[in-house]
Protein backbone atom coordinates (compact mmCIF):
# COMPACT_ATOMS: atom_id res chain seq x y z
CA UNK A 1 0.00 0.00 0.00
CA UNK A 2 1.35 3.28 -1.19
CA UNK A 3 2.57 5.89 1.79
CA UNK A 4 2.07 9.53 1.86
CA UNK A 5 3.53 12.21 3.50
CA UNK A 6 1.69 15.39 3.21
CA UNK A 7 -0.14 18.49 4.99
CA UNK A 8 -3.85 17.05 6.19
CA UNK A 9 -6.06 20.37 7.32
CA UNK A 10 -7.47 20.42 10.47
CA UNK A 11 -11.46 20.15 9.94
CA UNK A 12 -12.59 19.59 13.57
CA UNK A 13 -11.25 19.32 16.69
CA UNK A 14 -12.77 18.44 20.39
CA UNK A 15 -11.65 17.60 23.71
CA UNK A 16 -13.12 14.77 25.83
CA UNK A 17 -10.87 16.27 28.70
CA UNK A 18 -8.40 18.41 29.45
CA UNK A 19 -5.90 15.82 28.46
CA UNK A 20 -7.86 14.05 25.60
CA UNK A 21 -8.48 15.62 21.85
CA UNK A 22 -10.23 14.80 18.86
CA UNK A 23 -8.71 15.87 16.26
CA UNK A 24 -10.64 15.52 12.81
CA UNK A 25 -8.43 15.52 9.36
CA UNK A 26 -9.49 15.92 5.94
CA UNK A 27 -8.47 13.22 4.00
CA UNK A 28 -9.53 12.35 0.30
CA UNK A 29 -11.98 9.17 0.12
CA UNK A 30 -10.04 7.63 -2.16
CA UNK A 31 -7.20 7.67 0.57
CA UNK A 32 -9.14 6.64 3.45
CA UNK A 33 -10.79 3.63 1.45
CA UNK A 34 -6.79 2.03 1.21
CA UNK A 35 -6.45 2.67 5.10
CA UNK A 36 -7.06 -0.61 7.28
CA UNK A 37 -8.53 -0.65 11.06
CA UNK A 38 -5.27 -0.53 13.43
CA UNK A 39 -2.75 1.78 11.14
CA UNK A 40 -1.27 4.51 12.28
CA UNK A 41 -0.04 8.04 11.10
CA UNK A 42 3.32 9.72 12.38
CA UNK A 43 2.78 13.48 12.87
CA UNK A 44 5.71 16.54 13.35
CA UNK A 45 4.75 18.30 16.29
CA UNK A 46 5.58 22.01 14.98
CA UNK A 47 5.69 25.34 16.52
CA UNK A 48 7.90 23.93 19.10
CA UNK A 49 12.07 23.41 19.08
CA UNK A 50 12.25 20.48 21.75
CA UNK A 51 10.32 17.70 20.20
CA UNK A 52 12.23 16.22 17.27
CA UNK A 53 10.80 13.11 15.75
CA UNK A 54 7.24 12.40 14.67
CA UNK A 55 4.89 11.40 17.21
CA UNK A 56 3.23 7.86 16.22
CA UNK A 57 -0.67 7.88 16.56
CA UNK A 58 -3.07 5.38 15.78
CA UNK A 59 -6.21 5.96 13.79
CA UNK A 60 -8.72 6.23 15.16
CA UNK A 61 -11.67 6.60 12.87
CA UNK A 62 -12.08 7.11 9.66
CA UNK A 63 -15.48 8.66 7.70
CA UNK A 64 -15.84 8.13 4.04
CA UNK A 65 -18.76 9.90 3.77
CA UNK A 66 -17.35 13.17 5.03
CA UNK A 67 -13.74 12.83 4.29
CA UNK A 68 -11.96 12.57 7.24
CA UNK A 69 -9.63 10.57 9.83
CA UNK A 70 -9.95 10.77 13.27
CA UNK A 71 -6.98 11.08 15.51
CA UNK A 72 -7.64 10.55 19.33
CA UNK A 73 -4.60 12.17 21.69
CA UNK A 74 -3.88 11.55 24.99
CA UNK A 75 -1.79 14.59 26.48
CA UNK A 76 1.28 13.00 27.99
CA UNK A 77 3.79 15.25 26.99
CA UNK A 78 5.34 18.22 24.83
CA UNK A 79 4.80 16.55 21.60
CA UNK A 80 1.23 15.55 22.26
CA UNK A 81 1.08 18.95 23.91
CA UNK A 82 1.88 20.82 20.54
CA UNK A 83 -0.59 18.70 18.29
CA UNK A 84 -3.06 19.68 20.80
CA UNK A 85 -2.50 22.95 20.45
CA UNK A 86 -2.63 22.86 16.54
CA UNK A 87 -6.50 24.77 15.61
CA UNK A 88 -8.91 23.97 13.01
CA UNK A 89 -8.01 25.61 9.55
CA UNK A 90 -4.32 24.87 10.09
CA UNK A 91 -2.40 21.64 8.69
CA UNK A 92 -1.02 18.65 10.32
CA UNK A 93 2.24 17.44 8.37
CA UNK A 94 1.01 13.80 8.68
CA UNK A 95 2.82 10.34 7.16
CA UNK A 96 0.68 7.64 6.41
CA UNK A 97 -1.47 4.91 6.60
CA UNK A 98 1.54 3.23 8.62
CA UNK A 99 1.40 -0.49 9.65
CA UNK A 100 -0.04 -3.53 9.08
CA UNK A 101 -3.68 -3.16 10.82
CA UNK A 102 -6.29 -5.36 12.63
CA UNK A 103 -7.27 -8.37 10.53
CA UNK A 104 -10.26 -8.92 9.36
CA UNK A 105 -11.61 -12.16 9.79
CA UNK A 106 -12.28 -14.55 6.84
CA UNK A 107 -15.45 -16.65 8.04
CA UNK A 108 -18.35 -14.35 8.02
CA UNK A 109 -20.86 -13.37 11.19
CA UNK A 110 -17.74 -13.95 14.07
CA UNK A 111 -18.02 -12.73 17.40
CA UNK A 112 -15.49 -10.15 18.42
CA UNK A 113 -14.07 -8.48 21.38
CA UNK A 114 -12.25 -5.10 21.09
CA UNK A 115 -10.71 -4.40 24.38
CA UNK A 116 -9.66 -0.66 24.88
CA UNK A 117 -7.65 0.54 27.94
CA UNK A 118 -6.86 4.34 28.77
CA UNK A 119 -5.88 6.11 25.31
CA UNK A 120 -5.29 2.53 23.65
CA UNK A 121 -9.16 2.44 22.59
CA UNK A 122 -8.39 4.75 20.17
CA UNK A 123 -7.88 1.94 17.27
CA UNK A 124 -10.80 0.23 18.44
CA UNK A 125 -13.37 2.46 17.08
CA UNK A 126 -12.38 2.57 13.72
CA UNK A 127 -11.64 -1.58 13.79
CA UNK A 128 -15.35 -1.98 15.39
CA UNK A 129 -17.10 0.13 12.73
CA UNK A 130 -15.32 -1.73 10.06
CA UNK A 131 -16.11 -4.79 11.66
CA UNK A 132 -20.02 -4.13 12.29
CA UNK A 133 -20.40 -3.13 8.26
CA UNK A 134 -19.17 -6.68 7.45
CA UNK A 135 -21.72 -8.31 9.78
CA UNK A 136 -19.62 -9.22 12.28
CA UNK A 137 -21.30 -9.18 15.74
CA UNK A 138 -19.14 -6.29 18.29
CA UNK A 139 -18.74 -6.03 21.84
CA UNK A 140 -16.63 -3.24 23.12
CA UNK A 141 -15.02 -3.98 26.31
CA UNK A 142 -13.47 -0.32 27.92
CA UNK A 143 -11.00 -0.28 30.73
CA UNK A 144 -9.90 2.32 33.16
CA UNK A 145 -9.31 3.73 36.68
CA UNK A 146 -12.27 6.00 36.88
CA UNK A 147 -15.67 7.01 34.75
CA UNK A 148 -13.67 9.53 33.12
CA UNK A 149 -11.28 7.43 31.18
CA UNK A 150 -13.99 5.81 29.03
CA UNK A 151 -14.03 7.73 26.24
CA UNK A 152 -16.22 8.03 22.86
CA UNK A 153 -18.77 6.09 24.91
CA UNK A 154 -21.37 7.29 22.32
CA UNK A 155 -19.52 6.87 19.51
CA UNK A 156 -18.72 3.03 20.62
CA UNK A 157 -22.47 2.47 20.96
CA UNK A 158 -22.88 2.67 16.99
CA UNK A 159 -20.92 -0.25 16.35
CA UNK A 160 -21.57 -2.73 19.52
CA UNK A 161 -22.10 -3.47 22.90
CA UNK A 162 -20.38 -1.53 25.08
CA UNK A 163 -18.67 -3.13 28.02
CA UNK A 164 -17.12 -1.42 30.82
CA UNK A 165 -14.77 -1.78 34.08
CA UNK A 166 -13.42 0.83 36.42
CA UNK A 167 -11.18 0.04 38.85
CA UNK A 168 -12.74 1.72 40.99
CA UNK A 169 -16.36 0.90 39.64
CA UNK A 170 -17.45 4.19 39.23
CA UNK A 171 -18.41 3.07 35.70
CA UNK A 172 -19.38 -0.23 34.49
CA UNK A 173 -18.39 -3.19 36.68
CA UNK A 174 -15.05 -2.91 39.28
CA UNK A 175 -12.04 -4.35 38.31
CA UNK A 176 -9.23 -4.86 35.70
CA UNK A 177 -11.26 -5.83 31.69
CA UNK A 178 -10.11 -9.40 31.97
CA UNK A 179 -12.55 -9.73 35.24
CA UNK A 180 -15.72 -8.67 33.32
CA UNK A 181 -18.44 -10.66 33.48
CA UNK A 182 -19.44 -10.56 29.98
CA UNK A 183 -16.09 -13.26 29.11
CA UNK A 184 -17.95 -15.55 30.80
CA UNK A 185 -21.15 -14.87 29.81
CA UNK A 186 -20.12 -14.73 25.87
CA UNK A 187 -17.99 -17.19 23.59
CA UNK A 188 -15.87 -14.69 21.58
CA UNK A 189 -14.27 -16.40 18.42
CA UNK A 190 -11.55 -13.48 18.38
CA UNK A 191 -10.08 -11.17 20.52
CA UNK A 192 -8.29 -7.51 20.04
CA UNK A 193 -6.85 -5.47 22.61
CA UNK A 194 -5.03 -2.62 22.93
CA UNK A 195 -3.31 -0.40 26.07
CA UNK A 196 -0.97 -0.18 28.45
CA UNK A 197 0.81 -3.29 28.95
CA UNK A 198 -0.06 -4.86 31.46
CA UNK A 199 -3.57 -4.93 30.57
CA UNK A 200 -2.45 -6.73 27.49
CA UNK A 201 -0.07 -9.14 28.90
CA UNK A 202 -3.49 -10.18 30.90
CA UNK A 203 -5.66 -10.49 28.19
CA UNK A 204 -2.86 -12.20 26.07
CA UNK A 205 -3.29 -14.92 29.11
CA UNK A 206 -6.34 -14.93 29.20
CA UNK A 207 -7.05 -15.33 25.57
CA UNK A 208 -4.57 -18.31 25.53
CA UNK A 209 -6.14 -20.02 28.41
CA UNK A 210 -9.21 -20.00 26.42
CA UNK A 211 -7.90 -20.59 23.19
CA UNK A 212 -9.17 -18.09 21.83
CA UNK A 213 -7.63 -16.06 18.98
CA UNK A 214 -6.17 -13.34 19.81
CA UNK A 215 -4.54 -9.58 18.48
CA UNK A 216 -2.55 -7.26 20.43
CA UNK A 217 -1.82 -3.55 18.85
CA UNK A 218 1.74 -2.38 20.38
CA UNK A 219 2.98 1.17 21.12
CA UNK A 220 6.87 0.82 20.99
CA UNK A 221 8.74 4.28 20.45
CA UNK A 222 9.68 4.84 16.93
CA UNK A 223 11.87 7.34 15.13
CA UNK A 224 11.23 6.64 11.41
CA UNK A 225 8.05 4.62 11.16
CA UNK A 226 8.86 2.96 7.98
CA UNK A 227 11.01 -0.17 8.82
CA UNK A 228 14.54 1.77 8.42
CA UNK A 229 15.78 2.58 11.18
CA UNK A 230 14.89 -0.81 13.41
CA UNK A 231 14.35 1.20 16.32
CA UNK A 232 11.06 0.56 17.71
CA UNK A 233 11.58 -3.62 17.26
CA UNK A 234 9.77 -6.67 19.46
CA UNK A 235 11.33 -9.94 20.30
CA UNK A 236 9.33 -12.25 18.40
CA UNK A 237 9.33 -16.02 17.06
CA UNK A 238 10.88 -14.72 14.49
CA UNK A 239 13.69 -12.50 16.09
CA UNK A 240 13.08 -8.85 16.34
CA UNK A 241 10.84 -7.42 13.94
CA UNK A 242 9.94 -3.93 13.62
CA UNK A 243 6.73 -3.36 15.37
CA UNK A 244 6.08 -0.16 12.57
CA UNK A 245 5.85 -2.19 9.48
CA UNK A 246 5.57 -5.72 10.71
CA UNK A 247 2.92 -4.25 13.74
CA UNK A 248 1.27 -2.52 15.68
CA UNK A 249 -0.71 -5.37 15.37
CA UNK A 250 0.94 -8.70 16.37
CA UNK A 251 -1.00 -12.47 16.84
CA UNK A 252 -0.22 -13.41 20.35
CA UNK A 253 0.86 -16.54 18.82
CA UNK A 254 3.97 -14.69 17.24
CA UNK A 255 5.51 -12.64 20.83
CA UNK A 256 7.28 -13.92 23.13
CA UNK A 257 5.21 -12.84 26.11
CA UNK A 258 5.25 -15.25 29.29
CA UNK A 259 1.73 -15.98 29.28
CA UNK B 1 21.56 24.19 -13.64
CA UNK B 2 24.81 23.80 -12.19
CA UNK B 3 27.03 20.91 -12.79
CA UNK B 4 26.58 18.78 -9.82
CA UNK B 5 28.64 15.74 -10.72
CA UNK B 6 31.45 14.49 -8.29
CA UNK B 7 33.67 11.41 -8.22
CA UNK B 8 34.89 9.50 -4.88
CA UNK B 9 37.93 7.46 -5.98
CA UNK B 10 36.64 5.66 -9.41
CA UNK B 11 32.70 5.96 -8.40
CA UNK B 12 30.61 9.05 -10.13
CA UNK B 13 27.77 10.37 -8.69
CA UNK B 14 25.10 12.55 -11.08
CA UNK B 15 25.12 14.81 -7.44
CA UNK B 16 26.67 14.86 -4.47
CA UNK B 17 24.03 13.65 -2.43
CA UNK B 18 23.81 10.14 -0.49
CA UNK B 19 22.29 8.65 2.30
CA UNK B 20 23.52 7.26 5.34
CA UNK B 21 23.37 3.93 6.31
CA UNK B 22 21.28 2.82 9.20
CA UNK B 23 18.49 5.94 8.22
CA UNK B 24 17.35 4.40 4.55
CA UNK B 25 16.84 1.24 5.30
CA UNK B 26 17.55 -0.70 1.88
CA UNK B 27 16.30 2.16 0.20
CA UNK B 28 12.98 1.23 -1.25
CA UNK B 29 11.46 1.76 2.31
CA UNK B 30 11.50 5.85 0.84
CA UNK B 31 10.62 4.40 -2.71
CA UNK B 32 6.97 6.27 -2.14
CA UNK B 33 8.38 9.82 -1.17
CA UNK B 34 11.82 9.85 -3.15
CA UNK B 35 13.03 9.30 -6.43
CA UNK B 36 15.73 6.81 -5.46
CA UNK B 37 17.45 7.71 -8.94
CA UNK B 38 17.67 11.49 -8.57
CA UNK B 39 20.38 10.53 -5.56
CA UNK B 40 23.94 10.47 -6.12
CA UNK B 41 24.03 7.12 -4.06
CA UNK B 42 22.56 4.96 -1.09
CA UNK B 43 24.06 3.51 1.54
CA UNK B 44 22.56 0.34 2.79
CA UNK B 45 22.05 -1.08 6.52
CA UNK B 46 24.95 -2.06 8.11
CA UNK B 47 26.22 -5.93 6.79
CA UNK B 48 27.98 -8.54 8.64
CA UNK B 49 29.23 -11.50 7.87
CA UNK B 50 26.52 -13.49 9.94
CA UNK B 51 23.11 -12.54 10.61
CA UNK B 52 22.84 -10.08 13.74
CA UNK B 53 19.92 -9.86 15.99
CA UNK B 54 21.08 -6.02 17.85
CA UNK B 55 20.53 -4.85 20.85
CA UNK B 56 16.92 -5.35 23.04
CA UNK B 57 14.44 -2.51 23.44
CA UNK B 58 15.04 0.01 23.82
CA UNK B 59 16.93 1.20 20.93
CA UNK B 60 16.08 4.78 21.02
CA UNK B 61 15.93 7.80 22.58
CA UNK B 62 15.04 11.33 21.45
CA UNK B 63 17.25 14.27 22.54
CA UNK B 64 16.94 17.85 22.24
CA UNK B 65 18.00 18.47 18.95
CA UNK B 66 18.48 14.61 17.65
CA UNK B 67 18.47 11.18 19.12
CA UNK B 68 20.03 8.11 20.07
CA UNK B 69 20.06 4.72 18.98
CA UNK B 70 21.80 1.26 20.01
CA UNK B 71 20.30 -0.68 17.19
CA UNK B 72 23.29 -2.95 17.03
CA UNK B 73 23.58 -3.61 13.68
CA UNK B 74 20.47 -5.89 13.34
CA UNK B 75 20.59 -7.31 10.26
CA UNK B 76 20.31 -10.75 8.58
CA UNK B 77 23.92 -11.50 7.03
CA UNK B 78 26.09 -10.54 3.82
CA UNK B 79 24.93 -14.25 2.16
CA UNK B 80 21.07 -13.18 3.00
CA UNK B 81 21.54 -9.63 1.37
CA UNK B 82 23.57 -10.99 -1.87
CA UNK B 83 20.36 -13.54 -2.24
CA UNK B 84 17.36 -11.49 -1.29
CA UNK B 85 17.54 -8.12 -1.33
CA UNK B 86 20.28 -7.60 -3.57
CA UNK B 87 18.06 -8.31 -6.64
CA UNK B 88 15.38 -5.60 -5.42
CA UNK B 89 18.37 -2.82 -5.99
CA UNK B 90 19.79 -4.02 -9.27
CA UNK B 91 17.70 -1.68 -11.52
CA UNK B 92 17.96 1.31 -9.95
CA UNK B 93 19.76 3.89 -12.29
CA UNK B 94 22.20 5.50 -8.85
CA UNK B 95 25.24 3.89 -6.73
CA UNK B 96 24.25 1.45 -3.88
CA UNK B 97 26.73 1.05 -1.41
CA UNK B 98 26.75 -1.10 1.34
CA UNK B 99 28.06 -0.10 4.46
CA UNK B 100 30.31 -3.22 6.34
CA UNK B 101 30.98 -4.40 9.57
CA UNK B 102 32.80 -6.76 11.80
CA UNK B 103 34.53 -7.78 14.63
CA UNK B 104 37.53 -9.32 13.25
CA UNK B 105 39.72 -7.38 10.06
CA UNK B 106 39.07 -11.49 8.92
CA UNK B 107 35.15 -11.06 9.10
CA UNK B 108 35.07 -7.70 7.21
CA UNK B 109 37.43 -8.89 4.83
CA UNK B 110 35.27 -12.08 4.14
CA UNK B 111 31.89 -9.26 4.03
CA UNK B 112 33.41 -7.35 1.54
CA UNK B 113 34.97 -10.42 -1.16
CA UNK B 114 30.93 -11.25 -1.12
CA UNK B 115 30.02 -7.88 -1.56
CA UNK B 116 32.75 -7.68 -4.17
CA UNK B 117 31.10 -10.46 -6.64
CA UNK B 118 28.00 -7.90 -6.77
CA UNK B 119 27.88 -6.28 -10.27
CA UNK B 120 25.64 -3.26 -9.18
CA UNK B 121 27.35 -2.07 -6.20
CA UNK B 122 30.54 -0.13 -7.38
CA UNK B 123 31.89 0.35 -3.55
CA UNK B 124 31.47 -0.07 0.18
CA UNK B 125 31.59 1.86 2.99
CA UNK B 126 33.23 0.11 6.15
CA UNK B 127 32.00 1.16 9.41
CA UNK B 128 34.75 1.35 11.98
CA UNK B 129 32.93 3.29 14.34
CA UNK B 130 30.22 1.62 15.41
CA UNK B 131 29.24 2.52 19.03
CA UNK B 132 26.54 0.12 20.20
CA UNK B 133 28.22 -3.25 19.22
CA UNK B 134 30.78 -5.09 21.99
CA UNK B 135 32.72 -6.83 19.66
CA UNK B 136 34.27 -4.88 17.55
CA UNK B 137 32.82 -1.92 14.99
CA UNK B 138 34.74 1.11 16.90
CA UNK B 139 36.72 -0.84 18.90
CA UNK B 140 38.83 -0.65 15.32
CA UNK B 141 37.93 2.59 14.40
CA UNK B 142 39.41 4.18 17.95
CA UNK B 143 42.85 3.44 17.24
CA UNK B 144 45.22 4.02 14.34
CA UNK B 145 46.56 0.36 14.13
CA UNK B 146 43.29 -0.90 14.69
CA UNK B 147 41.85 1.09 11.73
CA UNK B 148 44.41 0.18 9.68
CA UNK B 149 44.75 -2.84 10.44
CA UNK B 150 40.72 -3.69 9.37
CA UNK B 151 41.31 -1.52 6.06
CA UNK B 152 44.74 -3.66 4.72
CA UNK B 153 42.84 -6.88 5.04
CA UNK B 154 39.77 -5.39 3.58
CA UNK B 155 42.32 -3.46 1.06
CA UNK B 156 43.19 -6.91 -0.25
CA UNK B 157 39.98 -7.93 -1.03
CA UNK B 158 38.14 -5.76 -2.42
CA UNK B 159 39.46 -3.91 -5.45
CA UNK B 160 36.42 -1.40 -5.78
CA UNK B 161 36.13 2.11 -4.66
CA UNK B 162 36.27 1.58 -0.49
CA UNK B 163 35.30 4.39 1.55
CA UNK B 164 36.30 4.15 5.17
CA UNK B 165 33.55 5.59 8.08
CA UNK B 166 34.76 7.26 10.78
CA UNK B 167 34.45 7.69 14.59
CA UNK B 168 34.26 10.92 16.30
CA UNK B 169 34.90 8.81 19.87
CA UNK B 170 38.17 9.93 18.82
CA UNK B 171 41.02 11.72 20.26
CA UNK B 172 42.37 12.48 17.12
CA UNK B 173 39.96 11.99 13.89
CA UNK B 174 42.88 13.00 11.43
CA UNK B 175 45.50 10.67 12.81
CA UNK B 176 42.88 7.85 12.12
CA UNK B 177 42.23 8.96 8.68
CA UNK B 178 45.97 9.85 7.81
CA UNK B 179 46.51 5.98 9.13
CA UNK B 180 43.46 4.63 6.19
CA UNK B 181 44.43 6.39 3.71
CA UNK B 182 47.83 5.13 3.76
CA UNK B 183 46.53 1.38 3.67
CA UNK B 184 44.64 2.51 0.51
CA UNK B 185 41.58 3.45 1.15
CA UNK B 186 39.55 5.49 -1.59
CA UNK B 187 37.92 7.89 0.31
CA UNK B 188 36.90 8.48 4.28
CA UNK B 189 33.12 9.04 5.56
CA UNK B 190 32.65 10.93 8.78
CA UNK B 191 30.71 11.12 11.39
CA UNK B 192 29.36 7.97 12.51
CA UNK B 193 27.33 9.16 15.94
CA UNK B 194 28.81 10.36 18.70
CA UNK B 195 28.46 8.12 21.65
CA UNK B 196 25.84 9.53 24.21
CA UNK B 197 23.49 8.68 27.25
CA UNK B 198 20.33 9.54 28.30
CA UNK B 199 18.60 9.13 31.79
CA UNK B 200 15.04 7.93 32.75
CA UNK B 201 15.22 9.51 36.77
CA UNK B 202 11.98 8.23 37.70
CA UNK B 203 13.21 4.46 36.77
CA UNK B 204 17.13 5.90 37.49
CA UNK B 205 17.69 4.27 34.41
CA UNK B 206 19.53 4.78 31.09
CA UNK B 207 16.93 5.21 28.44
CA UNK B 208 18.78 2.99 26.09
CA UNK B 209 18.63 -1.17 26.72
CA UNK B 210 22.76 -1.57 26.66
CA UNK B 211 23.50 2.00 28.94
CA UNK B 212 24.72 4.38 26.11
CA UNK B 213 23.96 4.94 22.35
CA UNK B 214 24.94 6.97 19.63
CA UNK B 215 23.70 10.25 19.12
CA UNK B 216 23.01 11.53 15.43
CA UNK B 217 21.01 14.71 14.17
CA UNK B 218 21.39 18.54 13.89
CA UNK B 219 22.92 18.60 17.36
CA UNK B 220 25.54 16.81 15.71
CA UNK B 221 26.46 18.97 12.88
CA UNK B 222 28.52 21.46 14.63
CA UNK B 223 31.19 18.40 15.39
CA UNK B 224 31.06 16.85 12.14
CA UNK B 225 32.06 20.05 10.20
CA UNK B 226 34.52 20.75 12.76
CA UNK B 227 36.11 17.22 12.05
CA UNK B 228 35.34 17.54 8.05
CA UNK B 229 37.22 20.69 7.53
CA UNK B 230 39.84 19.21 9.52
CA UNK B 231 40.37 15.73 8.29
CA UNK B 232 40.27 18.12 4.61
CA UNK B 233 43.55 19.75 5.48
CA UNK B 234 45.03 16.66 6.68
CA UNK B 235 43.96 13.80 3.84
CA UNK B 236 44.53 13.79 -0.06
CA UNK B 237 41.25 11.73 -0.29
CA UNK B 238 37.76 12.80 -0.97
CA UNK B 239 35.73 13.20 2.01
CA UNK B 240 31.93 12.01 2.58
CA UNK B 241 30.50 14.82 5.29
CA UNK B 242 27.65 13.65 7.35
CA UNK B 243 26.06 14.51 10.36
CA UNK B 244 22.82 16.30 11.45
CA UNK B 245 22.26 17.72 7.47
CA UNK B 246 19.26 18.36 7.36
CA UNK B 247 18.95 21.43 4.89
CA UNK B 248 20.71 22.18 1.03
CA UNK B 249 22.58 25.25 3.57
CA UNK B 250 23.73 22.26 6.28
CA UNK B 251 24.85 20.42 2.88
CA UNK B 252 26.68 23.51 1.60
CA UNK B 253 28.48 24.04 4.41
CA UNK B 254 30.18 20.81 4.46
CA UNK B 255 31.25 20.72 0.86
CA UNK B 256 32.95 23.78 1.52
CA UNK B 257 34.36 22.55 4.45
CA UNK B 258 36.25 20.00 2.12
CA UNK B 259 33.45 17.65 1.65
CA UNK B 260 33.33 16.11 -1.86
CA UNK B 261 29.64 14.83 -0.89
CA UNK B 262 27.49 14.22 1.65
CA UNK B 263 24.85 12.02 3.09
CA UNK B 264 21.88 12.53 4.94
CA UNK B 265 21.04 10.23 7.61
CA UNK B 266 18.47 11.06 10.86
CA UNK B 267 16.79 13.83 8.48
CA UNK B 268 14.93 11.38 6.80
CA UNK B 269 13.13 10.10 9.48
CA UNK B 270 11.84 13.90 9.94
CA UNK B 271 11.11 13.76 6.12
CA UNK B 272 11.61 10.82 4.43
CA UNK B 273 11.34 13.46 1.29
CA UNK B 274 14.51 15.07 2.65
CA UNK B 275 16.85 14.37 -0.21
CA UNK B 276 14.85 15.73 -3.06
CA UNK B 277 14.47 18.74 -1.06
CA UNK B 278 18.06 18.89 -0.52
CA UNK B 279 19.17 18.35 -4.38
CA UNK B 280 16.70 20.83 -5.34
CA UNK B 281 18.34 23.69 -2.86
CA UNK B 282 21.61 23.04 -4.05
CA UNK B 283 21.19 23.78 -7.41
CA UNK B 284 19.35 26.71 -6.75
CA UNK B 285 21.61 27.77 -4.06
CA UNK B 286 24.34 27.30 -7.33
CA UNK B 287 22.14 28.92 -9.65
CA UNK B 288 20.91 32.30 -7.37
CA UNK B 289 24.86 32.49 -6.44
CA UNK B 290 26.12 31.82 -9.77
CA UNK B 291 28.05 29.18 -8.84
CA UNK B 292 27.97 26.78 -12.26
CA UNK B 293 30.22 23.92 -11.04
CA UNK B 294 29.81 22.27 -7.57
CA UNK B 295 33.83 21.54 -7.28
CA UNK B 296 33.57 25.60 -7.23
CA UNK B 297 32.55 25.61 -4.08
CA UNK B 298 34.22 22.32 -2.53
CA UNK B 299 36.37 23.55 -0.26
CA UNK B 300 36.29 27.29 -0.58
CA UNK B 301 35.94 28.45 2.35
CA UNK B 302 37.77 31.58 2.72
CA UNK B 303 40.81 31.53 5.49
C1 LIG C 1 1.72 2.62 16.95
C2 LIG C 1 1.44 3.63 18.03
C3 LIG C 1 0.17 4.16 18.14
C4 LIG C 1 -0.11 5.12 19.12
N1 LIG C 1 -1.37 5.64 19.17
C5 LIG C 1 -1.64 6.63 20.01
C6 LIG C 1 -2.92 7.28 20.01
O1 LIG C 1 -3.80 6.93 19.23
N2 LIG C 1 -3.12 8.30 20.86
C7 LIG C 1 -2.15 8.72 21.74
O2 LIG C 1 -2.40 9.68 22.47
N3 LIG C 1 -0.95 8.12 21.79
C8 LIG C 1 -0.66 7.09 20.95
N4 LIG C 1 0.60 6.51 20.97
C9 LIG C 1 1.58 6.94 21.97
C10 LIG C 1 2.19 8.28 21.55
O3 LIG C 1 2.97 8.10 20.40
C11 LIG C 1 3.06 8.85 22.68
O4 LIG C 1 2.25 9.11 23.77
C12 LIG C 1 3.73 10.14 22.23
O5 LIG C 1 4.75 9.85 21.32
C13 LIG C 1 4.30 10.90 23.40
O6 LIG C 1 4.91 12.09 22.91
P1 LIG C 1 5.10 13.37 23.85
O7 LIG C 1 6.09 14.24 23.19
O8 LIG C 1 3.79 13.98 24.16
O9 LIG C 1 5.64 12.78 25.16
P2 LIG C 1 7.16 12.55 25.56
O10 LIG C 1 7.62 13.76 26.27
O11 LIG C 1 7.93 12.05 24.39
O12 LIG C 1 6.96 11.38 26.55
C14 LIG C 1 6.18 11.49 27.73
C15 LIG C 1 6.19 10.16 28.37
O13 LIG C 1 5.58 9.18 27.53
C16 LIG C 1 6.46 8.12 27.25
N5 LIG C 1 6.33 7.76 25.84
C17 LIG C 1 6.84 8.41 24.78
N6 LIG C 1 6.55 7.79 23.64
C18 LIG C 1 5.82 6.71 23.98
C19 LIG C 1 5.24 5.65 23.26
N7 LIG C 1 5.36 5.52 21.93
N8 LIG C 1 4.56 4.72 23.94
C20 LIG C 1 4.45 4.79 25.26
N9 LIG C 1 4.98 5.76 26.00
C21 LIG C 1 5.66 6.69 25.38
C22 LIG C 1 7.83 8.66 27.52
O14 LIG C 1 8.73 7.63 27.91
C23 LIG C 1 7.59 9.63 28.65
O15 LIG C 1 7.58 8.99 29.89
C24 LIG C 1 0.90 5.54 20.02
C25 LIG C 1 2.17 4.99 19.93
C26 LIG C 1 2.45 4.05 18.94
C27 LIG C 1 3.83 3.50 18.82
C1 LIG D 1 19.05 4.41 13.75
C2 LIG D 1 20.44 4.57 13.20
C3 LIG D 1 21.12 3.45 12.70
C4 LIG D 1 22.41 3.57 12.19
N1 LIG D 1 23.05 2.46 11.68
C5 LIG D 1 24.28 2.60 11.11
C6 LIG D 1 24.95 1.49 10.50
O1 LIG D 1 24.41 0.38 10.41
N2 LIG D 1 26.20 1.69 9.98
C7 LIG D 1 26.80 2.92 10.03
O2 LIG D 1 27.92 3.06 9.54
N3 LIG D 1 26.19 3.98 10.58
C8 LIG D 1 24.95 3.86 11.12
N4 LIG D 1 24.33 4.96 11.68
C9 LIG D 1 25.03 6.25 11.68
C10 LIG D 1 24.60 7.12 10.51
O3 LIG D 1 24.88 6.51 9.28
C11 LIG D 1 25.28 8.49 10.58
O4 LIG D 1 26.68 8.30 10.56
C12 LIG D 1 24.94 9.27 11.82
O5 LIG D 1 23.59 9.09 12.17
C13 LIG D 1 25.22 10.77 11.68
O6 LIG D 1 24.48 11.36 10.63
P1 LIG D 1 23.06 12.10 10.84
O7 LIG D 1 23.22 13.04 11.98
O8 LIG D 1 22.76 12.76 9.55
O9 LIG D 1 22.09 11.01 11.16
C14 LIG D 1 23.03 4.84 12.19
C15 LIG D 1 22.34 5.95 12.69
C16 LIG D 1 21.06 5.84 13.18
C17 LIG D 1 20.35 7.06 13.68
S1 LIG E 1 10.39 3.13 13.75
FE1 LIG E 1 12.06 2.94 12.42
S2 LIG E 1 11.97 0.85 11.96
FE2 LIG E 1 10.19 1.12 13.13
Amino acid sequence: MKKYVSRLPIVGKTFLRADYVVLALHVEANLLREIRPGQFVQLKAEHTSSVFLRRPISIHFVDVEREQMWLLIHIIGEGTEALAQCEVGQTLDCLFPLGNGFTMPAQAGRQMLLIGGGVGLAPMLGYGAALAAQGHTVTFLLGGRRDVDILQYDEFCKYGEVCITTEYGSMGERGFVTQHTVLAQRRFDHIAACGPKPMMVAVARYAAAHDIDCEVSLENMMACGLGACLCCVEHTVKGNVCVCTEGPVFNIKQLNWQL
Amino acid sequence: MAQLAVNIGALSLKNPVMTASGTFGYGYEFADFVDLNRLGGFIVKGTTLRPREGNDYPRMAETTGGMLNCVGLQNKGVDYFCRHIYPRLVDYDTNVLVNVSGSSPEDYAACAERIAALEHIPAIELNISCPNVRDGGMAFGVTTEGAASVVKAVRKAYHKTLIVKLSPNVTSITDIARAVEAEGADAVSLINTLMGMSVDIERRQSRLSIGTGGLSGPCVNPVALRMVWQVAKAVHIPIVGLGGICTAEDAIEFLMCGATAVEIGTANFLDPAVTMKVIDGINAWCDAHGVEDIHDIIGALHD
